[in-house]
């Protein structure tokens, strides 16, 4: 297993993605990549998705503005900055409208509960706006190094799949179906419902009723003029991930679905040439006792038990023998994905005993990391 | 004997990397011991149950998992299995409520379905709930297994609330109609006392705020609350009174040297500072739980513990899992 060196990518990228799936701790490993970046000289901004709470006021995201704010405490010797946001999906998409469209047109969209179900649950809008904030955070041309957090999908994939998936939705047939009864005619929707032009619509308002259906072909016809941007946005975010400067991060731990989702995505940024650093696997148990086997330890700590001597060293033992397990199980575990995936480098990230949330763990897994 | 036993809809819900889908996969075992017809579904595409029961991806259909020992009967119990997915969910619908076979397929090919089920508010929600439904109220009479419990492994915590609360997603889609009285007799089920939401945690901060909230949720929501699942826990190996001390890292290494060489390792002087350096990373995550562990308490809930397994979960582990629901009453 050959580790990837953390400090070179933090000093010579300009966006790092962090991806992984859910529960990995990829919030915590893009924090502490953006700190140490920082810390080392970068002026840094750092895009998180759901940080912990504790972890959010530790670097004072407590106001959901969608803006990046200064982080407080950082040691700023070598001249850097960090500044720190949680994206507001939300918010992110109506800025979208409000920049894209006409007031009158922009608050018709914005009350539309097409649009409001759109820009709040569809699967993937959290993804396509990080992709949005990403885009825009870059253009702003104030950060030489962006590290983003990607959403917690059900899928590791999901993020690099989503931007395009609503672009294509949005950009799809049938859209295109839907705003052609609404452009024939001011009721347009009903029109073709009388004539009995399409079949889908007929099924559509049988389903969800004549007035969703009114409100849906009113949704469409006032987003039409953003559908091109919509596509063009996306592809362009997806070009970016590719430039050079940018680089991708998978975040695991040492459990089978969580590197099967990191093995997925591996292949899947060859295959579309997208640049990986290497992956980042945390939560590894390891043991700093040599010399003392789980077996040596378990017996040794039996016969304690059976002579009624010194239980706190009978504890401990066992204490131990549990950590070699688990660190033998996770070294298996991460043997096996370099052995599907040679060229892939790793850097290790011990499991903590207790939560990260404060700038000083941050910047002790940012160590660690750069090992 | 049951803490649930009005109980025909268990929902199964918590935060991603908690063991939500093991937790589910054993309590439909535990439901199905003693001769029960358990319906496993899972409605997120993630095919899971598969994995876990070791069989192929599960089609759009209800497929038996795995057995449970009979009852007086001699009767085997059973446990069925079944991803549910929108798409094939709603052609079904249309099929039984329209007539519209061909026209899923149509749909299909134009796009509308993936369009229906992605972008219609709430929809995608009352046809997975919706399915759910239909298994919970099957009668003799008509088609379809007769099951004696349903076991949803539902989407994460943080998501559960709105996902449950079919009702409020919709109003903004149909304010009558066919949607909107499926919705009604979906949100019927799932606030009477034939359903509860259980929810699976580890005694981690984020995990545990996180089903404070889905608590919070659930409750403005109407929904039946069942019990606290705490998966992964840990044996706490310290004696008590050790606990404390090791936690601010006093351990006494001269007596572990000491027990050390009573137990026949002669160069324990060696592992002395490392085994007492170890305990007290194990004792600060003894009270760390802990303490999450009261915060826990704090819901007033049914509570029940899962141990950690060492090894990667596999078929007996999920009945050895399945056995300790049973007796802690949770099946």
């Amino acid at each position: 297993m050959t580790a990837f060196d953390i400090d070179e990518l933090l000093d010579s990228s300009a966006i790092v993605v962090c991806c992984g799936a859910g529960g990995v701790g990829k919030t915590t490993t893009a924090a502490s990549l953006a700190l140490r970046a920082a810390e080392r000289g970068r002026k840094v901004c750092v895009l998180t998705i759901d940080p912990a709470r504790r972890l959010a006021q530790s670097m004072g995201l407590t106001e959901l503005d969608n803006t990046p704010r200064a982080v407080a405490g950082l040691d700023e010797a070598q001249g850097g900055s960090l500044d720190a946001m949680m994206l507001d999906m939300k918010r992110t998409f109506d800025e979208i409208v409000l920049t894209h469209s006409d007031p009158q047109r922009a608050e018709q969209i914005l009350a539309n509960p097409f649009y409001v179900s759109l820009s709040s649950s569809f699967a993937g809008t959290q993804e396509y706006m990080a992709m949005e904030k990403l885009g825009q955070l870059k253009a702003s041309e104030t950060w030489d190094l962006i590290v983003v957090d990607t959403p917690p999908s059900r899928s590791a994939l999901d993020f690099l799949d989503a931007p395009q998936r609503l672009g294509r939705f949005l950009d799809g047939r049938m859209i295109r179906l839907l705003l052609a009864p609404a452009k024939a005619g001011g009721r347009g929707v009903m029109k073709v419902f009388t004539a009995g032009l399409s079949v889908f619509t007929n099924i559509l308002t049988r389903i969800i009723g004549a007035q969703a259906l009114k409100d849906l072909s009113l949704f469409v016809t006032s987003l039409e003029t953003m559908f091109g941007g919509f596509r063009e946005r996306a592809d362009q975010t997806y070009k970016l991930l590719k430039e050079p400067g940018t680089s991708f991060v998978v975040v695991a731990v040492p459990e089978r679905d969580a590197l099967r989702e990191a093995a997925y995505f591996v292949d899947r940024l060859g295959a579309e040439r997208m640049p990986l650093a290497g992956l980042v696997l945390n939560r590894v148990h390891t043991s700093t006792v040599d010399g003392l086997s789980v077996q040596r330890s378990l017996a040794a700590a039996e016969q304690l038990d059976d002579s009624g001597e010194s239980p706190l060293t009978a504890a401990t033992l066992r204490i131990h023998a549990d950590r070699q397990a688990a660190a033998a199980r996770d070294g298996h575990m991460a043997e096996r994905f370099t052995a599907a995936h040679p060229g892939v480098g790793v850097v290790q990230v011990r499991a903590q005993s207790t939560d990260v949330h404060d700038l000083e763990g941050l910047r002790r897994i940012g160590t660690e990391l750069a090992g | 004997m049951s803490d649930f036993p009005s109980v025909k809809l268990h929902v199964v819900t918590g935060k991603g990397g908690t063991g939500k889908t093991t937790v589910a996969g054993a309590l439909a075992l535990a439901l199905a011991a003693g001769g029960r017809q358990v319906l496993l579904t899972e409605v997120e595409g993630r095919q899971g149950i598969a994995q876990m029961f070791d069989t192929p991806p599960l089609p759009y259909e209800e497929r038996k998992v795995a057995v449970a020992p009979p009852g007086y009967s001699g009767k085997g119990g059973e446990v069925y299995a079944l991803a549910i997915d929108p798409e094939a969910a709603l052609i079904e619908y249309l099929e039984i409520f329209y007539n519209l076979k061909r026209a899923g397929s149509v749909l299909k090919r134009l796009g509308a379905i993936d369009f229906a089920t992605t972008i219609a508010p709430g929809l995608r929600d009352v046809l997975l709930t919706g399915k759910v439904m239909e298994a919970a109220t099957r009668e003799r009479r008509g088609g379809g297994r007769l099951y004696d419990a349903i076991v949803l492994d539902a989407p994460p915590t943080g998501r559960i609330a709105r996902f449950l609360n079919v009702n409020a997603e919709v109003a903004g889609l149909a304010r009558m109609g066919p949607v909107r009285q499926q919705a009604d007799s979906v949100m019927n089920l799932l606030r009477s006392r034939k359903t509860a939401v259980h929810l699976v945690t580890v005694l981690e901060e984020m995990p545990v705020q996180e089903t404070i909230d889905g608590v919070g949720e659930l409750t403005k929501a109407g929904l039946p609350i069942g019990g606290v699942v705490v998966n992964m826990v840990r044996e706490p190996l310290l004696p008590p009174d050790a606990l404390a001390a090791a936690a601010d890292g006093t351990v006494d290494t001269t007596e572990i040297t000491r027990g050390l060489k009573a137990a026949g390792v002669d160069d324990g002087a060696r592992y002395a500072e490392g085994l007492a350096s170890e305990a007290a990373e194990h004792a600060r995550r003894v009270l760390l739980e802990d303490r999450e562990r009261t915060l826990l308490a704090e819901l007033d809930r049914p509570t029940y513990e899962l141990p950690l397994l060492t090894d990667a979960v596999d078929l007996s582990c999920l009945y050895a899992l399945a056995g300790q629901l049973a007796e802690q009453g949770l099946a």
